[in-house]
Formats: C-alpha cells, sequence, structure tokens
C-alpha cells in the first residue's frame, strides 16, 4: 500500500491517536522513513500532543476552586452573602490600614514559636504570593516550606486570599515579613 | 498538584449516589458533585474567551446555573458533559456579546475545513516535558492556542489538553464526530506550525505568532 504526503497529513492526526488501519500505519512509516517533511509533520505533532496534554498545561489560576466553592455557597445561602461582605471588608480594612490593633486581633492562633510579645504585620506579605493551606489547617505556608502538615490535602491561593479567609502566616518559612512590634 | 489529579476522574457509582442526594434536596453536596470537573470547566470557558478573569466568572455563571437546573438532568447523559455543555452556551453567549459590543465580524470562523497544507519545517526531536517547567514556554504555547479560531480551540482544548474522548467532545459542543477529528487535525497542524520555529530554533528567536503573522495565511 503506497500513500503520498497529503494522504499522510490527512491521516496524520488519526495516527497519532493509534486510529487507523495496522496497513495504514505501516504505509504511513514507510513513507515517514523516505520523506523527511512527513516525518517532521508526525513528530511535530506527536510532541504537540505530549506537551499540551500535560497537567501543567491546564492551571486554573491561584484561588480559583475556593471563589467557585464561596459563590456557591453564597447562591445556596443569599441570608449570608451580608456577612461573608463583611468579613471580607474588615480583612481589606487589617490589610490596607495595617492598623496595630487589628493585625493583633487576626493573628489569633499564631502558633507558640511566635514571641508573646510580637505584633505580627500582616500587610508586609506580597498579596499575590503563592501560598498553600492544608485542610483543617489554620497557617498559610510558601510552596517550599517544610513545615507544612498534610501536604496532600493543600490547596494554593494568594497570601491576600488566606488572609482574608482568616489565615495566619507561617512563623518559619514567612518569617522575614513578620516584624516585632 | 496531586488533589487536582485525583479529582480529574469521578468514581460514577459515588456520583450516581451524590448526583440523587443532591435531587432529594441535599443541596450542599453540589459543590462535591462539581469539583472533579471544575478545572475542565474553567479549560472550556478558557478556550472560548482567551482572558483568565472572564473564564473564571463564565465558570461561576455555568456553575450556578448547573446548580439551579439541576433537577432537568437525566441520567441518560453524563454529568460531566452536560455541565461543560452549559459552560461553553454561556461562553459562547459572552463572547457574542463581546463581539457585538465591540462591532467586531461576528464571523470570525471561515468555513476552512479543506485541505491544510502543513509548512515544511525541519524535524522536532523529541521535546522533554520539563521544557513546560519553564514559565516563557508555557506562554508561548498558550499564546499560539489562543491565535486559532474558536472552533479548532475548542475541540483542540477539550480532545487534547482535556483528554475527552472524540464522542464526548462532538457531543459537548453538538457537532459530528468527523467534524471533531477535521478540527482536531487542522488545529494540530496549525500549533505545529506556529511553535516548529520556536521549538527547531531553541526559543532564540522571537516567535513568529508573536508578531501576529499566520504562516498559514
Amino acid at each position: 500500500m503506497g500513500v503520498n504526503c497529503e494522504l499522510v497529513w490527512r491521516e496524520s492526526s488519526n495516527y497519532v491517536d493509534g486510529e487507523v488501519s495496522p496497513d495504514l500505519r505501516k504505509a504511513i512509516e514507510e513513507h515517514a522513513q523516505a520523506c523527511n517533511r512527513c516525518a517532521a509533520v508526525l513528530s511535530g505533532l506527536k510532541n504537540i500532543v505530549q506537551l499540551y496534554g500535560d497537567e501543567r498545561m491546564s492551571d486554573v489560576p491561584l484561588g480559583y476552586g475556593q471563589r467557585l466553592h464561596r459563590r456557591l455557597e453564597e447562591d445556596m445561602n443569599p441570608s449570608r452573602r451580608g456577612f461573608m461582605g463583611w468579613m471580607v471588608a474588615l480583612a481589606a480594612s487589617i490589610l490596607v490600614g495595617g492598623s496595630f490593633e487589628l493585625a493583633r486581633s487576626a493573628s489569633e492562633g499564631v502558633p507558640q514559636r511566635l514571641s508573646r510579645h510580637s505584633q505580627v504585620a500582616f500587610h508586609a506579605i506580597p498579596p499575590d504570593l503563592r501560598v498553600l493551606v492544608s485542610l483543617g489547617g489554620k497557617i498559610f505556608h510558601v510552596p517550599t516550606c517544610r513545615t507544612i502538615n498534610n501536604r496532600a490535602t493543600a490547596v494554593a491561593m494568594t497570601a491576600q486570599q488566606a488572609i482574608q479567609d482568616g489565615y495566619t502566616p507561617c512563623p518559619r518559612c514567612l518569617h522575614k515579613y513578620l516584624r516585632t512590634g | 498538584m496531586s488533589t487536582a489529579l485525583q479529582h480529574d476522574l469521578a468514581e460514577p457509582s459515588h456520583e450516581e449516589a451524590l448526583l440523587k442526594r443532591v435531587k432529594a434536596g441535599e443541596r450542599e453536596l453540589f459543590y462535591e458533585l462539581v469539583q472533579p470537573y471544575e478545572r475542565r470547566v474553567y479549560a472550556a470557558a478558557l478556550s472560548i474567551l482567551r482572558n483568565e478573569a472572564e473564564a473564571e466568572d463564565a465558570a461561576q455563571e455555568a456553575v450556578l446555573k448547573a446548580f439551579k437546573h439541576i433537577g432537568q438532568f437525566r441520567a441518560e447523559a453524563k454529568f460531566s458533559t452536560w455541565l461543560l455543555q452549559i459552560v461553553i452556551n454561556e461562553a459562547r453567549m459572552r463572547r457574542r456579546k463581546q463581539l457585538a459590543h465591540a462591532m467586531e465580524p461576528i464571523a470570525d470562523q471561515p468555513n476552512d475545513d479543506g485541505e491544510y497544507i502543513p509548512r515544511d519545517f525541519a524535524d522536532w526531536r523529541e521535546i522533554p516535558s520539563e521544557t513546560l517547567e519553564r514559565r516563557e514556554i508555557r506562554d508561548a504555547l498558550m499564546k499560539a492556542l489562543a491565535t486559532l479560531g474558536e472552533k479548532y480551540r475548542e475541540v483542540f482544548v477539550l480532545r487534547d489538553m482535556q483528554r475527552l474522548s472524540i464522542e464526548e467532545t462532538a457531543k459537548i459542543l453538538d457537532i459530528s464526530t468527523a467534524s471533531v477529528k477535521t478540527r482536531l487535525l487542522r488545529a494540530r497542524l496549525m500549533l505545529r506550525d506556529l511553535l516548529s520555529p520556536g521549538f527547531g530554533g531553541g526559543w532564540t528567536t522571537k516567535l513568529s505568532f508573536a508578531k501576529g503573522n499566520k504562516p498559514w495565511e
């Protein structure tokens, strides 16, 4: 069975999907051995399928899942929307104002390693810093932190989102942002 | 992330049980039903809208619509197919509004399913997947994808990035399986042509599509 270039191009997609008959597959491969252009098309297509099929190519924005979940919750429980909005506004005021008292009240739950006399300046953390939060945890970490408990359940979000959601910074991996007052 | 991989496939029996409970009134379980597909929902919206914020908003809206109309879902269809049909419709509707607002011609999809002649580039060596660790490579791949016509992007994203079957892709987009295959072939060949200068030249020169050139024109 002989094939020409046009037929190889037309069947190239089916070929890389393994959806051509054994006879056609053989004929395409024989043709490609003698035809550099068709060989380049077939290897290029294989690379395309492999590269775009990689999980890293289908990333979603940080915090997407949480925002979707929250929106759904708000839709199911409209009465809570006001409360949520109030919480977000409160968190924003902490970030923007950097108020000493508000920052201290928001830092409840910071582990014992932080000095009792320390005051945490949350606003020093870049708001778009990518951080991880474990399921059931209260602390957020940078992804390379070695003290993340239950790492398998960790979800990614921005530092701003984590603070808004009531999480506090890890005193180990984020110590450089935690100034004493 | 490993959790995302785990969520990629829902256990059919678990999903069926969840569906029954949600329909019976346990509405708070709906998110659990949707979660395995939330990445696909976003990817489908992004394939049409090409803007992250717009895609996320469309994805949220589509999930809310699915929640409101869950009573209309019939068990003979797959839940994921039904959900993706809703998001595709939502994204298409937004895209039409954008085009109308921008006074752009709607016919940005010429009927060009005919022969496509791939360009004569040198053979690629096998590209190791570690290449994707580089942000600029991932960005270049996404930019190339964004230059394809909508009907090619939709098929390519569902089939090659979300790894749906030809049949499911056809059902979600409401087109024939033959059209899926034709568009997929065209999308793959165009992407190969767009990316060949980069992968062939080690990304040392500016990519041709970055200048707005389309080699098939």
